[in-house]
C-alpha cells in the first residue's frame, strides 16, 4: 500500500509517495533523499550518529518512521551551513578539533545545536557532557566537542546579551 | 622514473614551516557540513541493496535456507547462497600471504562462529533486503561450541603478532625470582573486545563488464586491492578502490574481510551495483576482534627495590580455522630494566571469528597487566610507584640490550607528574577522599609502543604555474593524514600547503602501505618526503646544468628549496623560482617519485619506540562502588609531532580506549552457545562524553636521527598503553582492592569496599 | 522487519477498534517498539499510530490539586516542565537519568511505562525465551545474568523492568488512566505490571486494544517534593540502564518521617514498590539506623537469580543512600548528571 506524505527538509516542502511503511526517517533522508549528511552507525537508538531534528527536537533519526513523521519539519546537517558561511558549532568543531574520523560529526553537530537550544545546560561543561552522551564517538573527540560547544555558547550568549542591550 | 631513498637527512633543515604547525583538519569543513563521503554514501545508478544473513549457531552447519519465503518478499531480487553465487577464482582458505586472513564468504555451509555470513538477501530496498534475510529461517546442525580460555588443549603458537616468536628470554627467570627479596606472582584477565568504528564496515560495488568499482573503508587500498584481484581473477588496473573517509578503522578494516567480498560477490550476480553494509551486530564476528587474554605476570627484586626477574606469560584465543596471537606478553621486552625477563604464549581454539589488530595489539593488553603488576610490586616494595619505575628506567631494551634510538620517558615521566602533581600521592591506599566523601586515587602507567616502518611510495610534481602536486594512496581514518601528511607534502616540494593538490584515498595512487601499527604518518611522510626530494632534485639538475640559470653550476646538493625557489647554499642571494626554471626548460610540470621504508641497518642497531607517562585520578563511591575517571595527565614522548593539534586530539582518543579498557568495554560470550550477548553499542560499553573528564596531554619533545627520515614515530595506539594501567592502579590507590579482571565491575569492587 | 498495515486512526475509540485485532500494536514515538522490530523480537501484522490524535500530549492540574500527564507527553517535556519538576522532583530527575536527551525527546510516558526489558536472551531470537515465546524456556536462568531480577522473579523468567521513569510513580501512587473495548478504567501503577510467575509474557494487566491516555499523579505526592530523589547506578556516568537505582521520598514533620515512600529499579519485572520499608520509617527520626533497617526490610525476600547476589547488596545500600540524600533535602536544581552518586564533587584531600 502507498501513503503519501509530506515533509519539510531544510526548509524546502517535499511530497512523496511512500511504498513501504518500513521507511525510518534515517533511511528516507539516506537513501531516498540521497542526503547522506545523517549517519547511521547502530540503527538501534543507541549511538546517536542518526541525530536530526524534527520540530525543532533532536532525535534519533534511526528510531522514527517517516510515515508517522507526515507533515513534520526536518533539519539535518546539510542545512545547518548558509552556503559556505558555517554555523557557529560547525565552526567550533573545527576550531577544536571536536572529531577526528568524522563519521559521528554530523549527529554531534545535530545534538549540540538541539542541545543549545534546550538550554539546560548553559556553559557547565559538566552539564554539557551529559547532554552530549547520546552520542558515542569512538575516536575519543568528547574533549574538542565540550570545548567547541563551550565557545559556540559563549557566542550565543555573546549575541543574545548584545541583541538585548 | 628514477627513485631516490633518502637516509636520515635532517628535514627539519630543508623543509619549510609547514611541519610542525597546528593546522586545522583541511577536510574539516566538509566533515562538518555532512560533505564528507564515506562508502555507504554513494549510490550509483540501478544499486541495490545487499544485507547479510548471519549464523545464531556459533559451530556447525547450515541444513536449510528457505530462499522460496525470502524471495517471494516483494523487492527481493535474488538470494545469494552456497549454492548459488558467483565462482570466486582461487579458494577463500588459501592463505596466499602471511596478510591473507580466511574469509567465509558462502564457500559451505559450515559454521565456524556466530554471526558468520551463511547468505546475502539482495533487493530493491534496504528494507526489503532486511527482512529477506529474516525470512531464510536457517535451519542448523548445531555442534558444540568452543568458548573462553579454557575451551581446549592449549599449544604454544607458531609465532604471535606479526611474526614475533611465541617465547622470548633473556637471563635466567627462575633463578632471580628463587633469590628475589620480594616478589608478586598475579593473573589478570582482559575481555574480547571489538573495535567498533562509528562507521560500520560497508561497500559499494559496481562491475562495468569486467572493471571493478568499489567504494569501501579501507586502511589499506593496496592488499585489499591485490586481495580483490586475486579472489576474483581480474588485472590489478581493472580494479579502482576509493576510500577518502574512513569512519574510524582501528585495525578492523586493514585487511580485506569476507562481508565487502560479498558485496562484490552480489553485484557480480545480479550484474548491477551493489550497496553491502554491516549491521552494528555484525560486527561482532567477521570482521576481527581482540581476542581475550589470561596474564600471569612473576615479578621479583632486591631488597632495595631493583628487578631482578620479570616474567610474563599469556593465555590466548585464536579461531579454529585461522592464526592470529595477540602479542600480549610482549609488552614486557622494553620497559623495565630487568637482568632476567622471560615472555611466552600459548592459546586455545575457540568458535569465534578470528582475531585481529586492534589498536595497540598486544601492547594494549599486555601493558595493563604489566603495569598493574609493577604497581603491586612497588606496593610491595613500599615504594611510590613512580619512583619505582624510575629505579628500574631501561637505559636499553632489557629484552634485547640495544641502545634507545631515543627514549624521553624520564622528560615525560618529570613532566607529567609535575603537571598531575604526583607528589602528593599517599603512599597506602584508601587514604584520600573528596569534600563529598568519596573515594580517591591516583594512579599511573607507562605507555610505549614500537616506533615501526612499513613501505610506501608517492609521486610528487612541480607545475609551471609554480603550483605542487603530491599523489599517494594514504588513508585517513581519522588520524588526520589528508592534513599531516599535506603539511609534510608541502615542506617536501617546498611549497606553501595551499600551492600544493594533495591527492591521496584512491587505489590509482602509488601505494601507502597500510595505516596501522602508529606507522602510516612515518611511511607515508617519507615517502612524500623522499618523492619531494626527488622531484626538486630534478628541477636542480634542470637548472644548475642551465648557464642562463642563476644556480648555474651550484650543483644538485648546491641549492635548497624554498617557498617555491631553488637558492645557492653559498650565495643566498642567487636563486630563481621553480615557475622560472620549467618555463625556460618549455617543460609544464617535472615529477619524480620517491620511497619510504625501514632501514634495516638502523633497526639492528637501535631500539625505536614512543614512550609516554600516564597518570590517572579516579573517584569511587565507597558504598556503592560506581567509579569515574575524574582527571588524566598524559606525557609522550614520540619523536617529531607533525601537527599538535591532530596529535592532542589522537592522544586523547587513544587515553579515553585506556580507560574504556579499564573500566568499561567487554564482549559478553554464552558460555554453551557462543553467542555474543551484548553485540550491539548499548550494552557493549565504550565511553560516553560524560565518562570522559577533562584530559591533558604534553608531548616531550624528541629528536630521533635514527628511525626514519623525518624522525616521526606515531602516536595512533601509544595512548591506550599506560592510560588503562594507571585507571586500574588508581581504583587500587582509592579503594584497596585490586581488581585483576578488566573490566573492572562494581561487583568486584562492592563486596570488598 | 516484518511488512505490517499501517492505521493512523482519527479519534481514540478508532485507535481501540484497530488495536484490538490479534497482531496489532500501538505505535507512539516508537523509541523501543522499532528497535524490538528491528530485532525480529516483536514482529506486529498492524501498527496503529497514535502520535496524531488529538488531547494526549497535555499536562493538566486538576481540581483536586493531582497532575495529569497525557500519554503523548515526551518525557523531556514533561521533566522540563517546571511545575511538574518542582512538585514531584524524582520523577524528573529519574526522566533525566535515562536515555539520551535525543530518545528522551522522542519517548512518550505511555511508551516509557509500557518499554520491554533488556534481558538479553529475550532480545536474541536464537534463545529460548518464555517471554518471547511462551514455553520454550529460559535461556538467561543458567547464562549471562548477572543484571537480572533478584526480586520477583520465577523459574521461567529473571528479566526485569528497564524504566527509570517508572520507579518513582510507583513510590508516588501514581494512577494510569486506560482506555479500552469497555471504556474508561484507572490502574493503580503497581498494579499495571505483572511478575512473571508461569506466564511472563503477560507483562501488564493491559488488554488488547487497551490505550493508556494518561498518568495521574495525585495531590498527595507533593507533599515529599521537599524530600525526593532518585538514584541509578550504572556501568557508564550516562546512557546506560540501570543496574539498581532507586526512588526515595520523605514527609518529614517535627524531625520526625511522618511518611515515606521507596521503590526500586532494575531488580524485578516491574518497578518495585518497598511498602514494607516504608512502614519501617513512618514515625521515625531520619537517622542512618533507620534507613539501614529500611533497606534490609526492602531486600527481605531478595534472592539471586543467577551470577547476580551483588545486586541485593547493591540494592540495600542504594536504598540507604537515595533515603539519605531524600532527607537531606531536594536540590534545588536537578544535578548535572541526574540521579549519578557523582552528582556533586568536592575538594581533594588526604
Amino acid at each position: 500500500m502507498n501513503h503519501s506524505i509530506s515533509l519539510t527538509v531544510n526548509g524546502a516542502r517535499r511530497d512523496f509517495v511512500l511504498d513501504d511503511p518500513r521507511v525510518t526517517l534515517l533511511d528516507l533522508l539516506r537513501e531516498r533523499l540521497h542526503l547522506t549528511g545523517t549517519k547511521k552507525g547502530c540503527d538501534r537508538g543507541q549511538c546517536g550518529a542518526c541525530t536530526i531534528h524534527v520540530d525543532g527536537k533532536r532525535i534519533n533519526s534511526c528510531l522514527a518512521l517517516a510515515i508517522s513523521h507526515d507533515g513534520a519539519d526536518i533539519l539535518t546537517i546539510e542545512g545547518i551551513a548558509r552556503g559556505d558561511q558555517l554555523h557557529p558549532v560547525q565552526a567550533a568543531f573545527i576550531a577544536h578539533d571536536g572529531f577526528q574520523c568524522g563519521f559521528c560529526t554530523p549527529g554531534q553537530i545535530m545534538s549540540a545545536i538541539g542541545m543549545m537550544q534546550e538550554a539546560q545546560a548553559g556553559s557547565d561543561p559538566e552539564r554539557i557532557r551529559e547532554c552530549m552522551s547520546g552520542n558515542l564517538c569512538r575516536c575519543g573527540a568528547y574533549a574538542g566537542i565540550v570545548d567547541a560547544v563551550l565557545e559556540a555558547q559563549a557566542g550565543a550568549d555573546e549575541s543574545n546579551q548584545r541583541r538585548s542591550a | 622514473m628514477p627513485e631516490l631513498n633518502l637516509t636520515s637527512a635532517p628535514a627539519h633543515l630543508r623543509h619549510g614551516s609547514n611541519i610542525g604547525q597546528p593546522l586545522t583538519r583541511r577536510d574539516g569543513v566538509l566533515k562538518v557540513k555532512g560533505q564528507a563521503t564515506y562508502a555507504a554514501d554513494n549510490h550509483p545508478p540501478g544499486m541495490l541493496f545487499a544485507v547479510m544473513a548471519v549464523s545464531s549457531i556459533a559451530h556447525g552447519r547450515v541444513t536449510s535456507l528457505d530462499v522460496t519465503a525470502a524471495k517471494r518478499h516483494p523487492g527481493v531480487v535474488d538470494v545469494m547462497t552456497p549454492d548459488h553465487k558467483p565462482q570466486l577464482a582461487i579458494d577463500p582458505e588459501i592463505k596466499t600471504n602471511p596478510f591473507v586472513f580466511r574469509m567465509e564468504v558462502l564457500q559451505s555451509n559450515e559454521v565456524r562462529y556466530a554471526n558468520q555470513p551463511i547468505a546475502v538477501v539482495i533487493a530493491e530496498t534496504l528494507e526489503a533486503a532486511t527482512e529477506g534475510t529474516v525470512l531464510l529461517a536457517p535451519r542448523y546442525e548445531t555442534l558444540p561450541a568452543l568458548v573462553g580460555l579454557d575451551a581446549d588443549d592449549s599449544y604454544v603458537p607458531p609465532v604471535v603478532g606479526v611474526g614475533n616468536p611465541a617465547e622470548h628470554h633473556r637471563g635466567d627467570v627462575e633463578a632471580g625470582l628463587a633469590s628475589a627479596d620480594k616478589r608478586i606472582d598475579a593473573i589478570y584477565e582482559t575481555p574480547p573486545q571489538y573495535h567498533n568504528a562509528m562507521e560500520p564496515h560497508a561497500i559499494v560495488a559496481a562491475w562495468n563488464g569486467d572493471s571493478l568499482q568499489i567504494d569501501m573503508p579501507t586502511q589499506g587500498l593496496m592488499l585489499s586491492l591485490a586481495r580483490v584481484a586475486e579472489l576474483f581473477g581480474i588485472p590489478h588496473d581493472k580494479i579502482h578502490i576509493r576510500s577518502p573517509f574512513l569512519g574510524g578503522g582501528f585495525g578492523s578494516k586493514g585487511l580485506m574481510a569476507g562481508p565487502p567480498v560479498l558485496g562484490i560477490m552480489a553485484a557480480k550476480l545480479v550484474g548491477r551495483p551493489v550497496k553491502l553494509v554491516l549491521r552494528r551486530e555484525q560486527m561482532y564476528g567477521p570482521v576481527g576482534h581482540r581476542a581475550p587474554t589470561r596474564q600471569r605476570l612473576r615479578i621479583g627484586t632486591d631488597a632495595e627495590g631493583r628487578l631482578i626477574a620479570l616474567d610474563h606469560h599469556a593465555r590466548t584465543v585464536s579461531s579454529t580455522f585461522d592464526d592470529f596471537y595477540e602479542p600480549a606478553a610482549d609488552a614486557s621486552h622494553t620497559l623495565y630494566a630487568a637482568p632476567a625477563i622471560r615472555t611466552s604464549h600459548d592459546a586455545v581454539r575457540v568458535n569465534t571469528g578470528t582475531p585481529l589488530f586492534m589498536r595497540a595489539p598486544g601492547e594494549a593488553t599486555g601493558s595493563i597487566a604489566l603495569e598493574s603488576a609493577i604497581d603491586e610490586m612497588a606496593f610491595a616494595c613500599g615504594m611510590d610507584p613512580l619512583a619505582f619505575r624510575l629505579k628500574n628506567y631501561a637505559e636499553v631494551e632489557p629484552i634485547t640490550g640495544k641502545p634507545f634510538s631515543s627514549k624521553a620517558l624520564r622528560a615525560c615521566y618529570d613532566e607529567g607528574a609535575a603537571r598531575f602533581g604526583w607528589a602528593k600521592r599517599t603512599l597506602q591506599p584508601r587514604q584520600m577522599r573528596d569534600d563529598s566523601g568519596l573515594l580517591v586515587g591516583w594512579g599511573m602507567g607507562t605507555a610505549t609502543f614500537p616506533a615501526l616502518m612499513f613501505q610506501a611510495e608517492a609521486r610528487a610534481v612541480l607545475r609551471r604555474d609554480g603550483s605542487g602536486a603530491m599523489e599517494i594512496g594514504a588513508h585517513d581514518m581519522g588520524q588526520g593524514g589528508w592534513t599531516a601528511l599535506a603539511q609534510i607534502a608541502a615542506d617536501a616540494v617546498a611549497l606553501d600547503i595551499d600551492r600544493v593538490t594533495f591527492k591521496a584515498g584512491t587505489s590509482d595512487l602509488p601505494d601507502a602501505g597500510i595505516a596501522g601499527g602508529s606507522a602510516h604518518t612515518a611511511t607515508a611522510g617519507a615517502a612524500i618526503h623522499s618523492a619531494g626530494a626527488a622531484v626538486i632534485a630534478k628541477l636542480a639538475d634542470l637548472a644548475t646544468n642551465d648557464e642562463r640559470s642563476p644556480l648555474f653550476g651550484a650543483g644538485n646538493a648546491g641549492v635548497i628549496a624554498r617557498d617555491g625557489r631553488l637558492v645557492r647554499r653559498d650565495d643566498e642571494s642567487r636563486s630563481e623560482s621553480y615557475t622560472d626554471i620549467l618555463a625556460r626548460a618549455g617543460l609544464a610540470e617535472v615529477e619524480a617519485r620517491g620511497t619510504g621504508a625501514p632501514n634495516p641497518a638502523a633497526m639492528e642497531e637501535y631500539a625505536m619506540h614512543a614512550h609516554g607517562a600516564v597518570f590517572a585520578e579516579v573517584k569511587v563511591d565507597p558504598e556503592l562502588g560506581q567509579i569515574r575517571v575524574t582527571r588524566m595527565v598524559g606525557a609522550f614522548a614520540a619523536g617529531r609531532i607533525v601537527n599538535p593539534h591532530l596529535v592532542k586530539s589522537q592522544l586523547f582518543g587513544g587515553m579515553i580506549w585506556g580507560m574504556s579498557f579499564a573500566l568499561h568495554e567487554e564482549a559478553i560470550t554464552d558460555r554453551r552457545s557462543g553467542r555474543i550477548m551484548n553485540a550491539n553499542l548499548g550494552e557493549y560499553h565504550i565511553p560516553v562524553n560524560a565518562d570522559v573528564p577533562p584530559l591533558d596531554v604534553i608531548t616531550v619533545e624528541e629528536h630521533d636521527p635514527h628511525v626514519n627520515a623525518l624522525g616521526i614515530k606515531g602516536v595512533g595506539e601509544i595512548g591506550i598503553t599506560g592510560s588503562a594501567g594507571a585507571v586500574a592502579n588508581a581504583v587500587w590507590h582509592a579503594t584497596g582492592v585490586r581488581v585483576r579482571r578488566f573490566p573492572i565491575r562494581i561487583e568486584e569492587l562492592l563486596t570488598q569496599l | 522487519m516484518k511488512q505490517f498495515d499501517y492505521v493512523r486512526p482519527a479519534t481514540v475509540k478508532e485507535a481501540i477498534a484497530a488495536a484490538a485485532q490479534p497482531g496489532a500494536a500501538y505505535l507512539a514515538a516508537g523509541t523501543n517498539l522499532l528497535d524490538l522490530m528491528k530485532g525480529n523480537v516483536s514482529r506486529p501484522d498492524r501498527l496503529v499510530d497514535v502520535t496524531h490524535l488529538d488531547g494526549l500530549d497535555r499536562i493538566d492540574r486538576l481540581g483536586d490539586g493531582s497532575l495529569r500527564i497525557g500519554t503523548l507527553v515526551s518525557n523531556a517535556d514533561l521533566a522540563h516542565d517546571v511545575e511538574f519538576a518542582k512538585a514531584y522532583p524524582a520523577v524528573a530527575e529519574a526522566l533525566l537519568s535515562g536515555a539520551s536527551a535525543q530518545l528522551r525527546n522522542a519517548a512518550t510516558v505511555g511508551g516509557n511505562l509500557l518499554q520491554r526489558t533488556r534481558c538479553a536472551y529475550f532480545y536474541d531470537t536464537a534463545s529460548r525465551c518464555n517471554k518471547r515465546e511462551p514455553g520454550s524456556g529460559c535461556d538467561a536462568r543458567d547464562g549471562e545474568n548477572r543484571t537480572h531480577a533478584v526480586l520477583g522473579w520465577s523459574e521461567s523468567c529473571i528479566a526485569m523492568h528497564p524504566s527509570d521513569f517508572c520507579v518513582p510513580l510507583v513510590a508516588l501512587d501514581a494512577i494510569v488512566e486506560v482506555e479500552g473495548r469497555g471504556g474508561r478504567r484507572e490502574i493503580p501503577f503497581d498494579e499495571l505490571h505483572r511478575l512473571p510467575g508461569n506466564t511472563p509474557e503477560r507483562e501488564t494487566v493491559l488488554e488488547p486494544g487497551d490505550l493508556i491516555v494518561a498518568v495521574r499523579l495525585p495531590a498527595a505526592a507533593r507533599g515529599f517534593a521537599a524530600h525526593a530523589r532518585y538514584l541509578k547506578v550504572r556501568e557508564r556516568t550516562s546512557y546506560a540502564f540501570a543496574i539498581v537505582s532507586a526512588a526515595a521520598a520523605l514527609r518529614i514533620e517535627n524531625g520526625k518521617i511522618a511518611d515515606a515512600r521507596l521503590a526500586l529499579g532494575g531488580v524485578a519485572a516491574k518497578p518495585w514498590r518497598a511498602r514494607p520499608a516504608e512502614e519501617v520509617l513512618k514515625g521515625v527520626s531520619p537517622t542512618a539506623d533507620a534507613f539501614q533497617e529500611a533497606a534490609w526490610r526492602a531486600l527481605t525476600d531478595a534472592k539471586p537469580s543467577g551470577n547476580n547476589a551483588y545486586k541485593i547488596e547493591l540494592a540495600r545500600r542504594i536504598v540507604a543512600r537515595a533515603l539519605t540524600l531524600a532527607a537531606a533535602g531536594t536540590p534545588a536544581r536537578i544535578p548535572a548528571l541526574p540521579a549519578s552518586p557523582f552528582a556533586s564533587s568536592g575538594a581533594i584531600h588526604a
